[in-house]
This record gives structure tokens, sequence and C-alpha cells, in this order.
């Protein structure tokens, strides 16, 4: 009882400190499951309350999420990457070896409530995996002698505090800086300039830039923000006698890099965090923004502090809060929230209902987010990249970016290249780069294929290596994985479409239900079981689930499978039985326990299915 | 000149503020779909209506009419689509047709039947979904559920009650009760809510009136969906925009 009362009074604190602002539910949750190691339903019920909302609003969110839970964690929570780079380097295995080691087995929390173990979709830690997570914390390079240690500092309850801090040490792997990488604009420098030009001048050099937005969708950063800034027609009219300007607007970083092999981002907000809040701001003055938010996917945890303390000093040094460089009604603020678990909530509409404290659904469009998002109003949303790029934009002039790359695809793109290759890191290239190149550059030898852009991309074949990185041949938002000719391209498709089956949000049919087949289809066939008509099939639903999904993740789910089937169409044949048809099981096998119980195991106790 | 699209090649007047669905129905043109009901916010989950706006996909239930659109409804790709849809949607969950109370009164089924669906195509998921029958007067059967939102939104935006919402996620996703046990008994729901009597399959069910009309008289088994549709809907859209 006494417990009971305690745990009440933990989180009417917790959403007493939050304002009771029922938008900042999900920070709300996570500081719950912090204090008390899950969320219970008694909890969530307390949240409610406390909040003066359904019981159901809190329980969808803490459903929803994956670092979410409602029966109880370890004090000691880990879960491993599953993402396909690190399993190529071990994931599996090391996974297998700590739930011996610890006697827990994935998915569950010991006994004695000590330790809980869990596979988690990619952890942004892809060129320095096996990675994985120690109560929200990113652990990389996971090799057996650490585990030994982790068990141990487990097993005797060591704080996480008190871990060697070697453990927690995420490098840069900084390997190619053009442009933008080699000229780090220095704090206030692009604000200043700004402040000296004057909107429509810098307006203008963006424009000139022909910066996309370096998401992967590369919509005309300068169209996104003049639209924000003239707004939709009823703020340009109402209130009547304001100018459009006035109206609320918002800037939105999306750093909720959750495409597996991607991690330039991390690395931006790692060691260039000031640049970025700098694009932020100068993007606030443009639309006249007064508040932003730097959305921060749940696996950046460690990131946090970091980044709080470079908004302190940008604030200190009157480069945010109010009047900005002494400039009179130049305010702009930004507010850091994590996700926590959701790869959907990278997509922008998605990611606006998550800052308002509900389930990452992405919403009906129109209207877009530019026009009606963050509370209904004009919101910008671009990735961490394109503010980064922005301010030295800003710096440096629009003409200084636009004169590489290519006629559609100016300036300069961050990869981040893993996999398969001896120099893993980032790479900075002007657009128009050749594959080939950038293979002999990373150290690729023998490569049998590359995944551009991540599972929602493409994975293309070694005879298409004189392509060219551009929106006019391959798009990509960064992530860039090779895979030698040891690896089997079915099961590279196969961890990319049960990825994709675990991060429909399921709100609509076609992928909520679409995915999950494609799954079980890929399954039937890499298992063997497969025959032609599974292989037509396979690729009749992949057109479906393409052209019926409502957003971004159903639209490219099935890209894994269908660029395969069209390259490696070898491979998939190779793995059929021969038969026109093949069931789903293994008739003789599902026997298996009646010849055990009957102690039969002649040749008549066995059926044969071909 | 009122602003018009066209649909099929067919030309629709609309009203400034109308979906393509809302212009279609007021036109006596049906375009089949289930989480949508003019009585409602659009939604726009189940893909039904999916139509082909100048080459793109969209769902006709939200996407806004403009003058001069080229629409695509009624053509054999968009039919095939939809009927893909409508196996999802059977083999997602355990749908008991001859046995189910609302056989001949269900919205999909009979957009299945609209749609040429002859079998489910698909392996079964059979999913093991939580039974709720603990309310008085209303049954939940989660096994039914196609996620349309139809009661979510008719017990938030009619009722004024607030009973569901959907919970989980992905395929995991299921519907979840307003109350602190969960149970639909300890909700304010009464059979006479809008909730209890929107579904279009058999998920909710008012109990106690069980085959009330026999089957072969029920409202599928003498018209067709769009039939149907039509004659309830077009009142509804045209009373929205008078």
């Amino acid at each position: 009882m006494e417990r009971d009362e305690n745990e009440r009074r933990i989180v009417a604190g917790i959403v007493e400190n939050h304002g009771r602002d029922a938008h900042r539910l999900l920070s709300i949750l996570r500081e719950v499951q912090r204090e008390l190691r899950h969320i219970s339903p008694r909890a969530q019920q307390t949240v409610a309350e406390a909040l003066g909302v359904c019981v159901t609003q809190v329980r969808s969110v803490v459903e929803f999420y994956g670092f979410l839970s409602a029966a109880p964690l370890g004090k000691f929570d880990i879960r491993i990457s599953d993402s396909i780079t690190d399993h190529m380097l071990g994931s599996r295995d090391i996974a297998a070896y700590l739930c011996r080691a610890l006697a827990v087995r994935p998915g569950e929390t010991r006994r004695d409530g000590r330790v809980s173990l869990a596979l988690t979709s990619c952890t942004g830690l892809c060129e320095q995996g096996p990675a994985g997570l120690i109560n929200g914390y990113a652990i990389p390079r996971l090799t057996p002698e650490r585990v030994d240690r982790i068990v141990e500092l487990i097993n005797n309850d060591t704080p996480l505090g008190d871990w060697p801090g070697e453990f927690f040490a995420v490098e840069e792997n900084i390997r190619l800086a053009d442009r933008l990488l080699g000229n780090p604009v220095r704090p206030g420098t692009p604000l200043e300039r700004v402040l000296a030009q004057g909107r429509e001048a810098i307006f203008k050099e963006i424009e000139t830039s022909q910066l996309r937005g370096r998401g992967g969708a590369g919509f005309n950063t300068a169209w996104k923000w003049r639209f924000c800034y003239e707004g939709p027609e009823e703020v340009a009219v109402c209130p009547p006698g304001q100018p459009a300007a006035q109206a609320e607007r918002y800037v939105v970083c999306n750093a909720d890099e959750g495409e597996p092999g991607t991690f330039k981002d991390r690395i931006l907000l790692q060691s260039h965090a000031d640049q970025v809040f700098e694009g932020m701001t100068v993007c606030a003055h443009l639309v006249g923004a007064k508040q932003g938010f730097l959305y921060l996917r749940g696996e950046y945890l460690y990131l946090y502090d970091r980044l709080e303390a470079v908004l302190a000093a940008r604030r200190r040094g009157g480069l945010l809060g109010k009047n900005i460089l002494g400039q009179e009604g130049f305010d702009f603020d930004i507010e850091i929230r994590l996700g926590a678990g959701a790869y959907i909530c990278g997509e922008e509409s998605a990611l606006i209902e998550s800052l308002e404290g509900k389930r990452g659904v992405p919403r009906n469009r129109p209207p877009y987010p530019v026009t009606h998002g963050y509370l209904g109003k004009p919101t910008v949303v671009n990735n961490v990249e394109t503010f980064f790029a922005a301010a030295a934009i800003t710096l440096h002039g629009g003409e200084w970016f636009a004169s590489v790359g290519t006629e559609k695809s100016k300036g300069t793109k961050l990869l981040s290249i893993c996999g398969d290759c001896s120099r893993s890191g980032i790479y900075e290239y002007p657009f128009g780069v050749t594959i080939a190149r950038i293979l002999e550059d990373c150290g690729a030898a023998n490569a049998l294929g590359v995944q551009i852009g991540g599972p929602s991309g493409t994975l293309i074949s070694d005879k298409e290596f004189d392509r060219r990185l551009a929106y006019e041949d391959l798009a990509t938002g960064g992530s860039f994985i090779v895979f030698n000719r040891t690896r089997d391209v079915i099961e590279v498709a196969r961890n990319f479409t049960q990825f994709f089956a675990h991060e429909s949000c399921g709100f609509c049919t076609p992928c909520r239900v679409g995915t999950s087949l494609l799954r079980n289809l890929l399954d039937k066939i890499a298992e063997g079981h497969g025959a032609t008509g599974d292989l037509a099939e396979l690729s009749r639903l992949g057109r479906f689930v393409r052209g019926a999904s409502h957003c971004g993740l159903g639209q490219t789910a099935a890209n894994p499978i269908l660029s395969t089937l069209e390259r490696y169409p070898e491979i998939y044949q190779a793995r059929l039985k021969t038969i026109d048809f093949e069931p789903g099981f293994d008739l003789d096998g599902a026997l298996a326990t009646a010849r055990r119980l009957s102690g039969r195991d002649d040749a008549n106790a066995h059926l044969s299915q071909s | 000149m009122k602003p018009s699209i066209q649909i099929d090649g067919k030309p629709i007047p609309f009203a400034e503020g109308q979906t393509i669905m809302e212009a279609a129905t007021a036109a006596g043109v049906y375009i089949p779909h289930l989480c949508h009901n003019p009585e409602f916010e659009p939604h726009g989950s189940c893909k039904l209506c999916t139509v082909r706006v100048n080459g793109r996909n969209c769902s006709a239930c939200t996407f806004p009419a403009a003058d001069g659109q080229e629409v695509l409804n009624d053509t054999a790709e968009l039919n095939e689509l939809r009927r893909t849809i409508t196996e999802l949607l059977f083999v997602e969950g355990n749908h008991l047709c001859p046995s189910c109370e609302k056989s001949g009164n269900c919205q999909l089924q009979a957009a299945a039947y609209f749609l040429g669906m002859v079998d489910a195509h698909f392996p079964f998921f059979y999913p093991a979904r939580e039974l709720d029958g603990s309310h008085p007067d209303i049954l939940l059967d989660r096994d039914r559920c196609i996620f349309c939102e139809l009661c979510v939104r008719a017990s938030r935006d009619v009722d004024g009650k607030n009973v569901f919402a959907i919970g989980g996620r992905g395929i995991d996703s299921r519907l979840i009760v307003n109350s602190p046990s969960g149970r639909l008994a300890d909700t304010p729901v009464a059979a006479t809510d809008k909730a209890a009597q929107v579904c279009p399959v058999g998920a909710i069910l008012v109990k106690r009136r069980g085959f009330e009309i026999p089957i072969g008289e029920r409202i599928y088994d003498r018209h067709t969906i769009a039939e149907e549709s039509l004659e309830r809907e077009e009142p509804i859209v045209e009373s929205r925009h008078d």
C-alpha cells in the first residue's frame, strides 16, 4: 500500500514538473519509466488523471513506442541492435552469449528483476557494432571480453555511472571532408549575416544554393521555408491587421535517424551541434518562428546532456532566447524532445504527432506540415544535415554551395558508409560521384552489391557500380551499406522486411497486413519451402504494398524484396523447391510428435511432400 | 462555370472544400469504402477508396477535389487493389461469416462480394485476440475488428464518451477500452450510443438482437453495397454542404 502511494507520488510529481501538459506525454512517460522501470497500468491511470486525459490515450502511447513498457524491466535493461550491419558483425552470437551468461531469455526480465534483454531495431552505431543500449545509453563494439565485464558489473550490481567510460565511447570516424565538413562555421557568424543582409537576401542565397532536404525526399528547402513564411491562406488573413509573420510558426529538426545503416546525423550532433542549431535559428528568423524542437531519437539519449549544454552556451552567448544578437523582437528557443523507439516517427507528420504526445501515426495529406504542422500551425520540418548545410550557405552564399554537384542535385552529400569495407565512417562527396569511386575510397573489395539509402532505398548489384549518387540517378538519405560476395542477399532482404513489419504503425491496411504477409512469404522461401508461384506472389504483393500504402514506410517496405528479386533472380530460384506449389510448413516434420508418442520411426511413419 | 473534376472521364461538379468522395457520392458515383462514413471526419485508413488522381494513388475520402482533376475510379487495376485489401482484412482477423450475426448486414462482406473476392487468397493469421463479453448489452469481439475507428470517432465526437481507442502497433494493433480495468462493462457505453451502432462489421454487436431480420432479407441480401451506400450517404453529403 505504501509502495503504491509512493509510486503515485513520483508519477504525480513528474506530471507536475511538465506543467500538466498533455503534449509532453511522451517525455512524461519516459521519465516515469526511468524512475519506476516500467509504466504500470496503475501509473498509466495516475498520469491520465493528472493530465485530465483518457487512460486509453496514455495506454495507446505506452503500447506504441518500442522503448516504453507496461511490464517491469530489469534494473539493467539491455537492448541489442538487430540491424543487418550488426548481424554481419556477430550481434546474434553476442546476444546469445549474453543471454546464457545472464541466464535470461530475449524479451524477458530475469526473475530477480536485475536484468532484462531484448533485440531492437538499428541503434545507429552501424560502423562500430555489434552495438546495444544499456538503460538507453549506447554501448558500441560488443566483444565476448566486453560482455564478460558487463555481466560481472551487472552481477555485482555496479551502478551504470561507475562503469568504465570507455564502454560508452562512441567514435566520430569522419573520413572525408568536402566543403561542409571542411569549413565549419563559427557560432553566430551566419546569424550576423542574416541580420546584416535581411530576410529577403538570405532567402535568395538559400534559393540560389538549390539545397534540397537531406532526409531523403529532397524537397527544395527554400520553397519549404517560403511556404511556411507565407503560411496558409487563413493564417495570412487572420488575425486581421497582423502581418503573416506574426502568427505562430515552428521549426523542427528531425533527428530521428532511424534508417538502418545511417549515422551521419549522429556525428553532426556529436561534433557540429552548434552549426545545426545555428541553421535552425536562421530558419526561424526567415519564417518568423519563436519555438523550435530537436526531435532526437531515443537511441541517441547519450547525446542529450551535451546538446543541452550547447543550447545553454548559445543562450548565454545571445544566440538563442530573447532579442538574439541584440535584435529587438528576434526571439527563438529550442527544446529537445526524445523519441522512444519508433522508426515511423522519422516521417514528418508522424514526428509531429509524437511531439504532440500521441502515437506516431502519419497524418493524411494535404494539408502538409509546412502549413498545418505542430498544433495545426505552419511548421518547417527538416533533417539535421539540411540545417547544418543551411547555416554554411547563409555564411558562404548560395553560389559557393551550388558550384558543385549535378544539375538537379547541387552541393555535397554526407554518407555514412558501413558493412563490408575496411574504412567505414562518414564521407562527404559532391553529388554525381560514382558508386565505384566511393567503394574504392572506403576500401570495399569484392563487393556483391550496395544498399543505397537504407532498406527503403535500393540494393544495386556489382553490374551497376558506374551509377551516380544524385536525385537524377540514385537518391539517398545517406545510408550506404556494402555487402561482399560471402553475404546472402535473401538474408539481407529478410532482415529489412522483418524490420518494416516490426516498424509498421498499423494505421493503414496495406502496410499493416501487407508487411507481415511479405515477411511470412519471404521466410517461407528462405527456409526452403518456396515454389515458383511464391516468387510471383512475392512480387505481386510487393507491388501492391508499394502502391496502396498510406505513407513512405509502406510505399518503400517492399523495396528490399523487389530490388533483390529483380537483380538476383537466380539466387531466389536456387532456393526454391522445383514443384509449382509447396505448403508453408513441413508435413513430415509436423508428424515428429506423433512418431515419438507412438514409438515408430519406420518408412511408413514418414510422409514425403514432393 | 462551376468547378468540376473528371471521374473515369465523366465530369462531376463539386463545391469548394469537398473531398473527391463527397463530390462522387453527391453525383451518384460509388467509390468503395469501409472506414469512411459521411457522418464522421474522414479517416483514410482502410485504403479501399484508393483512386488515381492525376497519375497518383490517393484516398478519395480525404483528398480534396480540385478543378480539372482527372480521377480514375472504376478500373480493373484499382478494383484488383481493393479486392486485395478486402482479402487482407479477412486474413488478419478471424471472420466467420456463416455464423456471424452481422452476415448480410456486414459492409466488409458486402464489399468483398462487390469486388468479386472469391477466397481469402493469403494464409490466415489466426490471431489470438481477447473477446470482451463483460457488458450487459454490448459484445466486443476483437477478432472481427478492421481498425476503421468508426467506434472511436462516434464515441468521441457524437457520444462524448471516448470509450474506444487503438492500442498496440502494426499487426499487433487492437481495439482498447477506456476504463481502469480495460473492460467494456466498466465504461459508460450504452447500447443506444452511436458507437454501439456504427460498427460496419461484427466487432461491436448489441446483444439479444440476433437474427431479428432473417438472413435473406438483410440489407446486402437485397442490394449491392454500391446501391445501399449511395442511397444512404447521398442525403448526408448533401445536407453537410447545403
